[in-house]
């Protein structure tokens, strides 16, 4: 009965969307101030009763309530509470309410602020993030109903929305359970953070669109939605982290990224994410690349959308899947109609939106801006088409095909060397006009002991041509950070007569973007030391081997001394629990426990390595089979990874940076102006 | 002379044949010989995991057939014809390099290099013939803003009235 309550509060929450969207329309053709207020009261009350309906969600949740067909795919009772809760994101249906959920809690957050300024955005914002929402609530109401109930009829047993003729209510003993591999912690915050990122990009794409349609030229847009990007980009990049992460420990392939659609979903509107991020300073700085930070933003919301389906949906599999998901063509529906129609808009607009200076030079910071842009798309386009290749493939030839690491991987690493590059020089060129001559003045002295660095690395055995010019370019970007980073404070300091320490705390303060923006280009070097080592340099070995004996692998020797193997009927799992003991070059360094975890309720197994983590390598010690009363006792699995473990060290500079960077602080251009007042009053008031 | 030929050529295959027979019977092929082959394969049910790390009993299946036909002297690309002859083209980590799936490879070369153009193209009308003007501003933000500001004030205002 709660579930039938539940599915009525998304119903009226739906009409309501559609309301405000009808509503606002009417009220800004009808200049009635009136009805727009109506649409943004409707708009609010999304948030409280898509909580009510979230909360029922949980409560069927918590209380394993298995009639609910959601309830029973997603949980079991063996679960713990927190698991059932994190459940909600586990399954299709919820996440997609999920999805609604936050996206209504970040629209009341924007239609709540202070609308006596930018009154003209506000109807337009409302259309576009309630159509958004009404989108995915109606993929809940009509397709994916997280409420649907288990009803028993001649015909057997299904899940309804409504009571079948006949039916029965009919409840399970006990549920499938969360998958296994989503029962990590990575797994628990992994999604929301995805997800807070995802959602958050609708804002400034909301703004976006209803600058076109109010003839806003200016920047206001970008101003008012530079903090929504910011924290959108934060979460986004945090959830690709975390995933990494969370593949690393969990999935038992000695690696963090795969190249797997599901992720390359998820990286699409980062690219572009990160691309509009950089942009809109040219527009805020130099008036210019209007049209471009449009077609960015749209990208990004439409990628967006595409990314929450396929990170879901697995549809990409294959043709046939696709077609037989129901949500499927209304997602590329949906995608197609808003992109189409923002297209228009700026098509219509496109007069308008002329740059209000030149370019004056192929060396000035906006050019390298845009330069950054052409190949964060380059990287999308390479990701794109190897995402839906094998779709276009089989649609065309019949022939099915795999688009693996090997074509990402060739196809991008020039294209990230190249942004790393850009990401040495760019910060050193001056807006409008730069030379060879002043850029070469700025370089130099940090490019020589960055030219050390890969001599040091090949004397110390990376030999790898890739790694040397990677290495040459991680310690460049990081040298002319630090150099440039010094030479203002320095500049700081004699102007204002401070110390050096408090020079460089005040310089990085007024200028959070800049040095956040520094930091975090630091923590991507760091990183790229990771992604380097691990994939130029990983080494494995297998072997089964017998108590007593060892595998070697990179100076190391794993001997394998017991395993052990015992039922949690609590937890619902086998554990199977291997103990080896690593030597390196002879000198006793620990025990380690790789193990398998067998899920009874969903039949899965999950492969937990055991790692043994320093600064210059990780041992990644994987069980891959085990025989109890054979003589030849287990296989194991040994990866050697080397510098992997730079890429977590600069995964938390990198929030640290992000956070730096996003920080609210008291913006000027944000500030309320006496005289916009009094006009936006005036023209509140005919 | 064609008699030595004959000997020579005897020795050489029957010390062959031995050698063969030798490796088919001493060493079975090791799991990371197998690994190597098995890394650039995918199976077709299990999406997007290369084979080497999938723990489906099919996949381990498959990593037997490897080691087998590895043991039968079988080189690493008769190995991978073998699975693509038995389940198509999906099974290797990237589309063989034959008619349509030359798209893959050619369309993003084409689109960036297309992206490269157009990007030249807008600096060239860009880029203003006389570059006298000096701007040596290293990161003045707040005047720059305040300009904007100032124009965006006036054209609003413009708008209202």
């Amino acid at each position: 009965m709660l579930a039938d309550f539940g599915y009525g509060v998304l119903v009226v929450t739906f009409i309501l969307a559609l309301y405000s969207v009808i509503i606002a329309i009417n009220g800004e053709r009808n200049k009635s101030a009136q009805m727009v207020e109506s649409a943004r009261r409707a708009q609010l009350l999304t948030f409280p009763l898509l909580s009510v309906a979230a909360g029922v969600l949980l409560y069927e949740l918590i209380t394993s309530n298995f009639n609910v067909s959601f309830v029973y795919e997603v949980t079991s009772r063996s679960m713990p509470t927190y698991l059932k809760v994190t459940a909600w994101w586990g399954g299709q249906s919820g996440s997609l309410l999920f999805w609604a959920w936050l996206l209504s809690a970040f629209t009341s957050a924007v239609t709540l602020r202070k609308w006596d300024r930018d009154r003209e955005f506000l109807p337009w914002v409302i259309v576009v993030s309630s159509i958004t929402l009404a989108f995915f609530l109606s993929m809940n109401i009509f397709f994916e109903n997280p409420f649907a109930r288990f009803w028993q009829t001649v015909q057997g047993i299904d899940a309804f929305t409504f009571k079948p003729a006949g039916g029965v209510p009919f409840a399970p003993q006990d549920g499938n359970g969360l998958n296994p591999l989503l029962r990590h912690p990575g797994m628990v915050i992994h999604p929301p953070t995805l997800y807070l990122g995802f959602v958050a990009y609708v804002i400034p794409f909301a703004f976006a669109i209803a600058a076109l349609v109010t003839g806003r030229t200016d920047d206001r847009w970008t101003r008012l939605t530079r903090r929504w990007s910011l924290w959108a980009w934060l979460f986004l990049s945090l959830g690709l982290v975390l995933g990494g992460r969370w593949a690393y420990d969990v999935l038992g392939w000695g690696g963090y990224w795969g190249w797997d659609p599901v992720e390359i979903a998820a990286f699409m509107p980062w690219l572009t994410g990160t691309a509009f991020l950089h942009s809109v300073m040219i527009q805020e700085h130099k008036g210019m690349l209007k049209h471009w930070n449009m077609i960015l933003i749209m990208l990004t919301y439409s990628l967006v959308i595409f990314g929450t389906f396929l990170t879901r949906s697995g549809v990409l599999s294959s043709v046939h899947s696709f077609a037989q998901s129901a949500i499927g063509p209304m997602f590329f529906g949906f995608i197609g109609a808003t992109f189409i129609t923002s297209v228009a808009l700026l098509i219509w607009r496109w007069p308008e939106l002329k740059s209000e200076t030149e370019m004056k030079s192929m060396l000035s910071r906006e050019a390298f801006f845009l330069l950054n842009n052409l190949l964060f798309l380059s990287v999308l386009v390479v990701c794109f088409w190897g995402v839906i290749f094998p779709l276009i493939s089989e649609l065309f030839t019949g022939q099915k095909v795999t688009v693996g690491p090997p074509f990402y991987e060739r196809a991008n690493t020039p294209l990230f060397g190249a942004m790393m590059a850009l990401m040495g020089i760019a910060p050193l060129s001056a807006w409008g006009k730069s030379t060879l001559l002043t850029l070469g003045r700025a370089i130099w002295k940090p490019t020589i002991p960055a030219l050390f660095v890969p001599v040091l690395a090949y004397f110390a055995g990376y030999t790898n041509w890739v790694a040397l010019i990677g290495f040459f370019l991680v310690a460049f970007v990081i040298f002319v950070t630090l150099y440039d980073t010094v030479r203002s404070a320095q500049a700081r300091q004699r102007a204002q007569k401070e110390n050096f320490f408090t020079a460089l705390g005040r310089l990085a303060g007024r200028n959070r973007r800049r040095y956040g923006g520094y930091l975090i280009h630091i923590s991507m070097m760091l990183m790229a030391i990771g992604i380097l080592g691990i994939e130029l340099f990983q080494t494995e070995t297998q072997g089964t081997i017998s108590q007593g004996e060892s595998l070697q692998l990179a100076g190391y020797t794993v001997e394998y001394k017991d395993v052990a193997t015992w039922p949690d009927q609590g937890a619902g799992v086998q554990y199977t629990r291997s103990a080896v003991d690593v030597f390196k070059d002879g000198e006793y360094l620990g025990e380690l426990n790789p193990r398998i975890d067998f899920y009874f309720d969903s039949q899965q197994t999950m492969t937990i390595p055991g790692q043994r983590s320093t600064l210059q390598d990780d041992l990644y010690i994987l069980l891959v089979d085990w025989q109890p009363v054979s003589s030849v006792g287990a296989t194991f699995k040994i990866y050697h990874n080397p510098l992997v473990n730079w890429l977590w060290v600069g995964s938390l500079l990198f929030i640290a940076g992000m956070f730096f960077a996003a920080w609210p602080d008291k913006d000027p251009s944000l500030r309320p102006v006496r005289a916009s007042k009094q006009v936006t009053q005036t023209s509140a008031a005919d | 002379m064609k008699k030595i030929f004959w000997i020579v050529t005897l020795i050489l295959v029957l010390s062959g044949l031995v050698t063969a027979t030798v490796f088919a019977q001493g060493s079975t092929p090791t799991d990371d010989e197998v690994n190597a082959i098995a890394k650039d394969l995918f199976c077709p049910v299990c999406e997007n995991t290369p084979l080497d790390v999938c723990p489906t009993d099919a996949c381990k299946e498959w990593r037997e057939e490897i080691r087998g036909m590895l043991a039968e002297g079988k080189s690493e690309e008769e190995i991978k014809q073998h699975f693509v002859d038995y389940y198509g083209a999906r099974v290797l980590s990237e589309p063989p390099r034959t008619g349509f799936n030359w798209l893959i490879y050619v369309v993003p070369p084409i689109v960036i290099v297309a992206g490269v153009f157009v990007l030249f193209r807008a600096f060239r009308a860009w880029s203003q013939p006389s570059e006298t003007e000096a701007d040596t501003g290293e990161d003045e933000d707040a005047p720059e803003i305040d300009d904007g500001y100032v124009a965006r004030m006036e054209e609003e205002l413009k708008k209202r009235n």
